[in-house]
C-alpha cells in the first residue's frame, strides 16, 4: 500500500513514524522520470583527480546510495549534484532550485532554537507560507515539543534530523544526503531511515552517501560503487550481490572490498 | 539579508558572555574615562615638611612676598602631605607613602632675604624620593624641577630688581638705606656733572687737568656702560623666552582627544572581533555552504556582517559617550558629525574583521589573530611625530595609512572638537580602506567552504 501523500513532496506522517519499513522501498518500481543526471563529470584538486568521469541518472522517488571508501569521490560528487561545487568538466542536470542538501556535518545554528533555525532557513528558501512549513516539518521530525529547545542542546539524532527538515524545507524533488548517518547510534540510525524512506516513498528522489556497505545494501534500491574517482558500479543491491557472489567471499562486505581490490582499488 | 541580520542579533542575545562584553566594555571604558578627565591630570603625594617658623615674612627688596600663596600655589602642583618631622617625611617615602618628600629648612627665608643684601647665601631646600619605580621617580623630578625652576625665576627676578635699584643708585645718586641709617650716595652722573664743573677752574697749565679730564672720561664711560646693564640684567633673569607659532595640525582639547582615543579602541575592538567571530563562525557552523547554495550570495553576506556591525558599533559608541557625558562636556549638537565619522570607522573596521574572518575561518583563531593585529596598530597609530628617527616615522605612517585607526580617530576626533582635524579626508581613507579590505574579504570567502 502507498501512503497518501498530502502535497507534493510532503510524505504522510506516518511515514515518520517507522510504520513503512524499507521492504517497501526494495519492492517500488525505480522507473519513473529522471530527474537529475550527471555526464562525464570530473573533478581536480590541484594534481588529485577527484572525480573520473563519472554518469548515472536517478528517477522520482529513488534511493541511490553512492558507496565507495573514504576519499573516494562521494562529497566531492554530492557537493557538485548540490551545487556548491562546480566540475571542472561533464554536465549536470537538474531541477533548478529544487535540491535539497544535507550535509555531513549538521549546517544550522547551534544558539537558535529549533523553530529559529526551521524559520530563518524557510526564509531564506522564500518558501510561501512560513510558518505552516515549519509547523509541517516541527510534526514531521517529531521535534515539536522541542521546537523552543536551542539546536545545541539536542542529541546526535535530533540534530541530523533537523538538518534534514532545513534540506526539505523548499519540498526540493531531490534530496541529498552526505553520510547521514555518520555519529548516530543503531536506533537514532533507524529512526534517521525510516524518516527518509518516507520521504522516498512520497516520491522524493534521494541520493545519499555512505561507506557503510550494509546501510547502502539494506536502503539503497541502487548502488553507486565509487572508488578513487572512478564509478565502477552502477545498478540494484542485488545485481551488485550477484557480482561480488563471483568473488567467492564468506559476506557482503567482503565481497565488496574484493570486487574493489579485483579493480585495483 | 534582513533574516540573516536578525539571526546574528538572536545568536548575540543567546550569547551572554560576548553581550555583556559589549555593553560593559564600553560602559567601562567609559567610566575610566571619565574619571580620569574630571579628576584631571594625576598629581604626585608629597610628603611636605615646612621647619620655617609660622609667620615669618618674606621681604625682597622691600617686596613682601605672599608665604601662603606660594604655598597653595606648590601644593596644586603637587599632593601635599604636611608632615611634622624629617623622619616622618623619610618613612612615607621609604614606604611608598609618598612618593617624594620636600624639606624647607628653618633659615629659608633668612637666605633669600640675604640675596637682597651685599653679602648673599644661597637658599637651599632639600627632597626626599624613593627611586624604587623609575617612572614615578621621573615624575617627581620633573614635577619639582618644575616648581623649584619656577620659585628660582620669580626669586631671580626681585633679586634682579634689587641689582638694578642699587646700579640705578650707583648711576644717578640717592640715599640708600643700611642698617637703619641712611645715606647719600653722590652717583657717577654727579661725579661727572661736578668735575666737569670743576674743570674749568684749573689753571691751564695745571698738572692736575690730565688727571681730572681721565677721572671725567672714566666716570662719563663708566655711567654709559653701566646704563647697559639693566637690560643685560633683565636678560639673565628671564634668558629664554618662547613665542609659540603653530605651523601644522590645529590640535582638539586634550578632553576631546582622550574622548576620540577611548571611542576609537572601543569602536575597533568592538566592531573587528565581532565581525571577524561572526563570518568564521558561519563556517565553523557549517552553514556557508548551505546559504551560500543560492540561498545567499557571498557577497550579500559580507554586507550583513559589515551592516552587522556598522549598526553594533553605532550602538556600542553612543552607549560609550553617553556614559562620557556624565564626567565631561560632549557637544551632542555635533551628533551628526561624529556620527558620521562612527559609520565610517565602523564600516573600515567591520571589513577589516571579515577579510580577518575570512582569512581565519575559526571564530577562536579569528578572534586571536583580531586583538593581534589591532592591538599593535593602535599603539603605532599613537605615536607622534618627532618621538621616533623620521626612517621609522615613514614607516609608521605607511602601516598606519593601511589600517583604519589612525584614519578613525582623526574622523573622530574632529568629529567631536571643531578644533579638530577636518572629516572629509579621514572619512574618506575610511571608505577607501572598507572597500579594499571588503575586496580582500570577499577574496578569502572564495576558499571559505
Amino acid at each position: 500500500m502507498r501512503p497518501t501523500v498530502a502535497g507534493a513532496g510532503v510524505p504522510h506522517p506516518l511515514v515518520f513514524l517507522g510504520v513503512f519499513a524499507e521492504s517497501a522501498i526494495h519492492g517500488r518500481s525505480i522507473d519513473g522520470e529522471v530527474v537529475i543526471e550527471t555526464r562525464g563529470l570530473v573533478k581536480r584538486f590541484g594534481e588529485r583527480e577527484a572525480l573520473r568521469g563519472v554518469s548515472f541518472a536517478a528517477h522520482r522517488g529513488e534511493l541511490l546510495a553512492v558507496i565507495g571508501p573514504n576519499g573516494a569521490g562521494k562529497t566531492t560528487l554530492l557537493s557538485i549534484l548540490a551545487g556548491i561545487r562546480p566540475p571542472d568538466a561533464g554536465t549536470v542536470s537538474r531541477p533548478p532550485g529544487e535540491i535539497g542538501w544535507i550535509p555531513q556535518q549538521a549546517a544550522f545554528y547551534r544558539r537558535l532554537t529549533v523553530t529559529e533555525n526551521l524559520r530563518l532557513f524557510a526564509h531564506l528558501e522564500k518558501v510561501p507560507d512560513t510558518d505552516a512549513t515549519v509547523e509541517e516539518m516541527l510534526d514531521q521530525t517529531g521535534l515539536a515539543d522541542r521546537r523552543n529547545d536551542q539546536v545545541g542542546t539536542l542529541s546526535g539524532g535530533n540534530q541530523q534530523r533537523i538538518n534534514i527538515a532545513i534540506g526539505l524545507l523548499a519540498r526540493p524533488r531531490v534530496l541529498l544526503l552526505d553520510e547521514p548517518s555518520a555519529g548516530l547510534d543503531p536506533r537514532q540510525r533507524e529512526r534517521l531511515w525510516e524518516f527518509v524512506l518516507g520521504l522516498a516513498v512520497a516520491g522524493t528522489t534521494v541520493i545519499f552517501s555512505t561507506h557503510n556497505i550494509a546501510e547502502a545494501e539494506r536502503y539503497g534500491q541502487r548502488l553507486l560503487v565509487l572508488a578513487d574517482g572512478e564509478a565502477l558500479f552502477d545498478g540494484t543491491s542485488a545485481e551488485l550481490h550477484a557480482a561480488v557472489r563471483e568473488s567467492g567471499a564468506r559476506d557482503f562486505e567482503q565481497a565488496f572490498v574484493a570486487f574493489l581490490r579485483d579493480r585495483g582499488h | 539579508m534582513r533574516w540573516l541580520f536578525i539571526k546574528d542579533l538572536q545568536i548575540l542575545r543567546r550569547s551572554p558572555l560576548v553581550t555583556a562584553l559589549l555593553v560593559v566594555y564600553p560602559v567601562a571604558i567609559a567610566v575610566l574615562i571619565g574619571f580620569a578627565l574630571s579628576r584631571g591630570p594625576e598629581t604626585p603625594r608629597v610628603a611636605f615638611l615646612n621647619e620655617v617658623p609660622a609667620g615669618q615674612p618674606f621681604v625682597l627688596a622691600g617686596t613682601k612676598f605672599d608665604i601662603a600663596g606660594a604655598r597653595s600655589a606648590l601644593c596644586s602642583r603637587i599632593d601635599c602631605i604636611p608632615v611634622s618631622s624629617e623622619q616622618q617625611a623619610r618613612d612615607m617615602v621609604a614606604s611608598g607613602d609618598a612618593l617624594a618628600a620636600l624639606i624647607l629648612p628653618p633659615d629659608l627665608i633668612q637666605k633669600l632675604e640675604s640675596l637682597g643684601s651685599l653679602t648673599p647665601s644661597q637658599p637651599t631646600v632639600r627632597v626626599l624620593v624613593n627611586e624604587e619605580d623609575p617612572v614615578k621617580a621621573r615624575l617627581v623630578d620633573d614635577r619639582i624641577s618644575s616648581l623649584v625652576t619656577e620659585a628660582n625665576l620669580k626669586i631671580s627676578k626681585q633679586v634682579t630688581r634689587i641689582s638694578t635699584n642699587y646700579l640705578t643708585l650707583l648711576l644717578r645718586g640717592g640715599n640708600f638705606n643700611l642698617l637703619g641709617q641712611t645715606f647719600n650716595v653722590l652717583g657717577l652722573k654727579n661725579t661727572q656733572r661736578i668735575l666737569e664743573a670743576v674743570r674749568p677752574q684749573l689753571p691751564a697749565n695745571s698738572p692736575f687737568a690730565v688727571a681730572l679730564d681721565r677721572v671725567i672720561q672714566f666716570s662719563k664711560l663708566a655711567r654709559q656702560n653701566l646704563n647697559l646693564a639693566t637690560p643685560l640684567l633683565g636678560s639673565i633673569a628671564h634668558p629664554i623666552d618662547v613665542q609659540k607659532e603653530v605651523v601644522s595640525g590645529s590640535p582638539p582639547s586634550l578632553d576631546a582627544f582622550a574622548i576620540s582615543v577611548a571611542a576609537t579602541v572601543t569602536l575597533m575592538f568592538v566592531t573587528v572581533l565581532l565581525v571577524a567571530g561572526s563570518l568564521a563562525l558561519e563556517r565553523e557552523e557549517n552553514a556557508f555552504a548551505r546559504l551560500t547554495r543560492g540561498l545567499v550570495g557571498r557577497t550579500a553576506l559580507l554586507l550583513e556582517k559589515v551592516g552587522l556591525g556598522v549598526t553594533l558599533s553605532i550602538v556600542v559608541t553612543l552607549l560609550m559617550l553617553g556614559g562620557l557625558s556624565l564626567f565631561v562636556h560632549i557637544d551632542w549638537g555635533r551628533l551628526p558629525l561624529f556620527g558620521a565619522a562612527i559609520v565610517a570607522g565602523g564600516a573600515a573596521f567591520a571589513a577589516f574583521g571579515a577579510a580577518i574572518g575570512g582569512a581565519a575561518r575559526e571564530v577562536r583563531a579569528s578572534s586571536l589573530l583580531a586583538f593581534m593585529i589591532s592591538l599593535p596598530i593602535a599603539f603605532v597609530s599613537l605615536v607622534e611625530s618627532g618621538t621616533v628617527s623620521p626612517a621609522l616615522f615613514d614607516v609608521i605612517k605607511v602601516v598606519r595609512a593601511l589600517f583604519p585607526f589612525h584614519a578613525a580617530l582623526d574622523a573622530m576626533s574632529g568629529g567631536l572638537d571643531a578644533a579638530g582635524p577636518a572629516l572629509g579626508l579621514p572619512i574618506l581613507h575610511l571608505a577607501i580602506l572598507a572597500a579594499a579590505y571588503g575586496a580582500l574579504a570577499r577574496l578569502a570567502l572564495r576558499r571559505f567552504a
